[in-house]
């Protein structure tokens, strides 16, 4: 499938990319901006953040397979993500997980029939004192229980 | 007590209030005196890197070049991915206009026209906080081009975010900049070190976001002020963050040197339940854990923790009372490193790996005594053989814990039922030493 960016988005990457002495430290900032876009990213997104900034495709999808925040495929409408490090699990991370994993039915990475909740296991979160957490997309819910994920999962629609 | 980075002042976090509290005025002051002042005023004050490694905050700056035709460059290292650290954020949501202040202060001093704050991508709301209160700097004339007015020197700097994007190896300083010049995180092979060979290959200095938020008070009420807060060799305040088995978890700003137990039982509310602790990893989750019969008397700072046999690291805190599983613990802790490695150095990739799946047949039940020796061999070829830190801190806290534990983990790989953890826990009971005053 075709991907150009939105006019907006282009002004956007255009403003970004005039914080650097050149246009590739813009390519984090640029992808972020095509996966709200687009879903995820696709190879004619690579392409297209390749001509923007003047990059080679390989070096885009090196930067997109490095970092784990960005998804090669569609992920669900609310991306869970629930953090198992240490200082969660000593206070029922795992137990979240579980939960969570069992009554969406997928596993890590995993995304439902419907595509409204995809789930991935993750690190540390910088929650700790607020453990256990999740994170919904971009939002953090801590100090959870299972009482609290019951109804968080349940009130989005 | 008094809280340097993170003050009891209501909406502090505000440009006004700053103000009204004499925000702005460190730099002021800065600016008037010769860069070298500056320096040697944080040199002497003790501030001490905040990021893990302890180094003097005034002798690295010290490391920049002085006559160069190229930029200069500070990256704020905001990447806070370490478990059991989660300091940063705090600033970022209750103090933003110290730390911009603070990076006003060290780009004059190492004479940078730019800096850059790294922060995690998943800190995107403390991205978009600490954004609002540097835009309102900005807009105010405290930020770029406007500061010549507005202070009266010929100074001026600019200040960007970088979003990070999910890869804990970016906080590892060479990584970070590889990373904000639009690539894969990949450490680089030191030296040359960043002062000479840094962001696009020009001198760069990397401070932690903790570390250059106590500039500003150094600047403005003397090195001397500073350097008598907490141990003398390691002075100021550290915002020690608590996790795992407390009862009341959180980032508490104290001197340097608070005793360890004060931090657990006092501050953070002791262990739920008055269970007894088993073992307290005081650095992150990378340092050397301890078992709960070493922790009393222990003092909170690099030097005393070294002595103790961990490091200071970040100053998190994570306690594990007497009926955790430190067999899953440690197992987690390797899983973490293993998905974190980058790849690039043999030992590191593959040693990681190999912790990673020992260990996961042990908490599968299928471990042996064996295999515990095999861990510390494993753990001990990675270390001093890769190209960056990681290597260290995948492998400190196997090597540690193990040995720390030792018959612990051959009770648990033999399956004995019955774990003796009677003579290694510490108990609030054995405390000889006198309790801080709580002030909450
Ligand atoms: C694997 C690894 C991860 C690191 N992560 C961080 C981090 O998240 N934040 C940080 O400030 N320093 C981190 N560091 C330390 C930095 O490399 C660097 O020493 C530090 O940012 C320097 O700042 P300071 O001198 O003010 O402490 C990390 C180091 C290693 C080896
Ligand atoms: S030690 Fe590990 S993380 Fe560091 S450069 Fe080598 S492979 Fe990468
Ligand atoms: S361990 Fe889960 S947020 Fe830090």
């Amino acid at each position: 499938m075709e991907f150009k960016f939105t006019p907006e988005n282009l002004q956007k990457i255009e403003q970004e990319i005039k914080k650097y002495p050149e246009r590739r430290p813009a390519v984090m900032f640029t992808l972020f901006l095509a996966q709200e876009q687009n879903g995820y990213i696709s190879n004619e997104v690579i392409n297209e953040v390749a001509d923007i900034l003047k990059m080679h495709p390989h070096d885009v999808l090196g930067v997109v397979t490095f970092y784990t925040m960005y998804h090669q495929k569609p992920m669900g409408k609310y991306h869970i993500q629930v953090c198992t490090n240490v200082s969660c699990m000593l206070r029922g991370g795992y137990e979240i997980w579980n939960q969570v994993k069992d009554k969406l039915g997928v596993g890590h990475m995993g995304v439902t029939a419907d595509q409204k909740f995809s789930l991935e296991e993750v690190e540390c979160m910088g929650s700790c004192g607020t453990a256990p957490m999740l994170a919904v997309n971009e939002d953090y819910y801590e100090n959870l229980t299972k009482d609290k994920v019951e109804e968080l999962i349940n009130s989005l629609k | 007590m008094e809280k340097i980075v993170l003050p009891d002042i209501k909406n502090i976090h505000l440009l006004d209030v700053y103000i009204q509290n004499g925000g702005y005025t460190a730099a002021k002051k800065a600016f008037s005196q010769s860069t070298d002042d500056i320096i040697d005023q944080v040199k002497k004050s003790g501030l001490r890197g905040r990021g893990g490694a302890a180094f003097s905050a005034g002798l690295k700056w010290s490391f920049m070049p002085k006559t160069t035709n190229k930029p200069k460059y500070l990256c704020v290292n905001g990447d806070e991915s370490e478990p059991g650290s989660f300091k940063d954020r705090q600033i970022f949501e209750y103090n933003p206009h110290q730390l911009i202040e603070g990076i006003l202060i060290t780009c004059y001093a190492i004479g940078a026209k730019t800096a850059y704050i790294y922060i995690r991508g998943e800190y995107h709301k403390w991205i978009k906080l600490l954004q609002k209160a540097l835009d309102d700097a900005y807009a105010a004339g405290y930020v770029g081009e406007a500061m010549k007015e507005k202070f009266g020197s010929e100074f001026f700097c600019n200040i960007y975010i970088h979003k990070g994007a999910g890869a804990y190896i970016c906080g590892e300083e060479s990584a970070l900049m590889e990373s904000i010049e639009g690539k894969r995180g990949y450490p680089r092979v030191k030296p040359p070190f960043p002062a000479q060979n840094g962001l696009w290959g020009c001198p760069t200095t990397i401070n932690n976001v903790e570390t250059i938020t106590n500039v500003p008070p150094i600047i403005n009420k003397g090195w001397e002020w500073f350097s008598k807060i907490g141990e003398p060799k390691h002075p100021g305040t550290i915002l020690y963050g608590v996790s795992g088995h407390v009862n009341k978890p959180g980032v508490y700003e104290l001197p340097s040197g608070t005793l360890l137990t004060d931090i657990i039982y006092n501050y953070a509310g002791g262990v739920p339940g008055n269970k007894k602790i088993l073992c307290v990893i005081p650095g992150g989750s990378s340092m050397p854990p301890l078992r709960g019969d070493q922790i009393e008397g222990v003092k909170m700072d690099a030097e005393s923790l070294k002595a103790a046999g961990s490091a200071i690291g970040t100053g998190g805190v994570m306690v594990m009372d007497e009926d955790t599983d430190l067999v899953k613990v440690l197992s987690r802790i390797s899983k973490f490193y293993h998905h974190e490695s980058c790849g690039q150095c043999t030992p590191c990739r593959e040693g990681t790996g190999w912790l990673d799946r020992i260990q996961q047949r042990m908490v599968d039940g299928k471990g042996s005594i064996s295999d515990l020796d095999l861990l510390v061999t494993v753990a001990s070829q990675i270390e001093g053989n890769t190209i960056c830190a990681l290597g260290e801190a995948a492998a400190w806290p196997v090597r540690f814990m193990i040995t720390r534990f030792r018959d612990y983990f051959e009770a648990r790989v033999s399956k004995e039922v019955d774990l003796a953890v009677a003579n290694k826990v510490h108990s609030m009971r054995q405390t000889a030493f006198p309790l801080a005053d709580i002030k909450h």
